[in-house]
């Protein structure tokens, strides 16, 4: 069978493309200023099946309620700024399709973990102050940029071990689904600590008995339950799990 | 006392504990179980030496691990500084005391004064 064939019989199989389909919007409204609690607005939004949560929101407020606080800017899950809760479950709202959550109702909600700003938009100051604490940055004491040093070139294994820890975008959605940080307003939380294992496992980083001693706090590495929820909401493909366990190999010794 | 310290010290004694209470476990099955808790049976226990050790080690083991496994719990549950010390220590002490109080029994049954 010709592509071209297989194509329009693939076209043809497909269902027409409409924007009757409508879902309702449960929009979380909150204003710490004013209101004692969360209150849901509903709003009835056409979409078709590329509509993101994220272009829903905007519709609405573009014609049904210009007061809904969001944060977004990329549109294409690279800055982490629309980071909520939808249906429940940590998501990009920009990397999140109205039609693969397979509901006629999505309710968004700010995220779990953060003080609320305003509607949809939370506070970053704690996540973005742990991420910093975490030194994230190379420390060695010659540069790459002076003349009589070489480029610190790296094996494809040296790169690997670290490698996807470095896609993490700050979205934050890590932090609000770990219960953990749900109790503990100290915990350093799963961003912050994936981040010092990315630099940590980094043989070009010379900043490791630092980290690690930053780390190693009662409100640090240690209390981490290994709940896994972090990396099961993280949509950059981060494991954050998995970097805080070889970090704790660190600190127990396992690994040098 | 850092906290990896004090986390190798959790993870260690609970090691130990397993190892240790199997033995124990397995010490009653050396005779039918509800004659291994007749009194004679149970204060023999304790005058027979290595073992009065055994349990006194398991007390010791189980006591650490306890204790701050409470102590962790209490710290996630609530923060603050003061709050945090008061746990510490609070642990320390109640930890302290079982340890104390469940050795006075094994010394003393081990030596006799039932």
């Amino acid at each position: 069978m010709s592509e071209a064939k297989q194509i329009a019989e693939e076209k043809s199989t497909n269902e027409p493309i409409s924007s009757a389909k409508t879902i309702t919007l449960r929009i979380a409204k909150f204003n710490p200023k004013h209101d004692s609690g969360a209150e849901f607005a509903n709003f009835k939004v056409p979409y078709e099946r590329w509509t993101t949560v994220l272009d829903a929101i905007l519709d609405v407020k573009k014609h049904l309620d210009h007061s809904v606080a969001v944060r977004y800017s990329c549109r294409q899950a690279s800055c982490g700024s629309c980071g909520m809760k939808i249906n429940g479950r940590p998501r990009l709202a920009c990397f999140t399709k109205i039609s693969e959550l397979n509901s006629d109702v999505i309710t968004v909600e700010p995220m779990n973990n953060f003080p609320i700003v305003r509607d949809l938009v939370v506070n970053f100051e704690r996540l973005f102050a742990t991420h910093k604490k975490m030194q994230p940055f190379i420390i060695r004491e010659d540069s790459e940029i002076t003349s009589d040093t070489k480029e610190f070139l790296q094996t494809p294994e040296e790169h690997e071990k670290y490698i996807q820890f470095a896609n993490c975008i700050k979205c934050g959605l890590c932090n609000s689904a770990c219960p953990t940080m749900a109790t503990d307003s100290s915990f350093m939380g799963p961003q912050a600590l994936t981040q010092a294992y990315r630099y940590v496992a980094d043989n070009r980083d010379k900043g490791k008995d630092k980290r690690l001693k930053i780390i190693d706090d009662s409100h640090g590495i240690w209390r981490c339950h290994f709940a896994g929820s972090c990396s099961q909401v993280c949509p950059k493909g981060v494991d954050p799990a998995m970097g805080i366990q070889l970090l704790r190999g660190y600190l127990l010794g396992f690994r040098k | 006392m850092r906290e990896s310290i004090v986390m190798k010290v959790h993870y260690g004694t609970a090691l130990g504990s397993v190892v240790l209470v199997a033995v124990h476990i397995l010490f009653r099955l050396t005779m039918d179980f509800s004659e291994s808790l007749q009194y004679e049976n149970v204060v023999a226990n304790y005058q027979f030496i290595p073992y009065a050790i055994l349990l006194e080690l398991v007390l010791i083991l189980l006591s650490v691990h306890g204790f701050n496994g409470l102590r962790v719990i209490l710290l996630e549950l609530k923060q603050g500084r003061s709050y945090e010390k008061a746990v510490t220590y609070g642990c320390l002490a109640a930890m302290a005391g079982l340890i104390a109080y469940g050795s006075k029994t094994i010394l003393m049954t081990s030596m006799g004064m039932t």
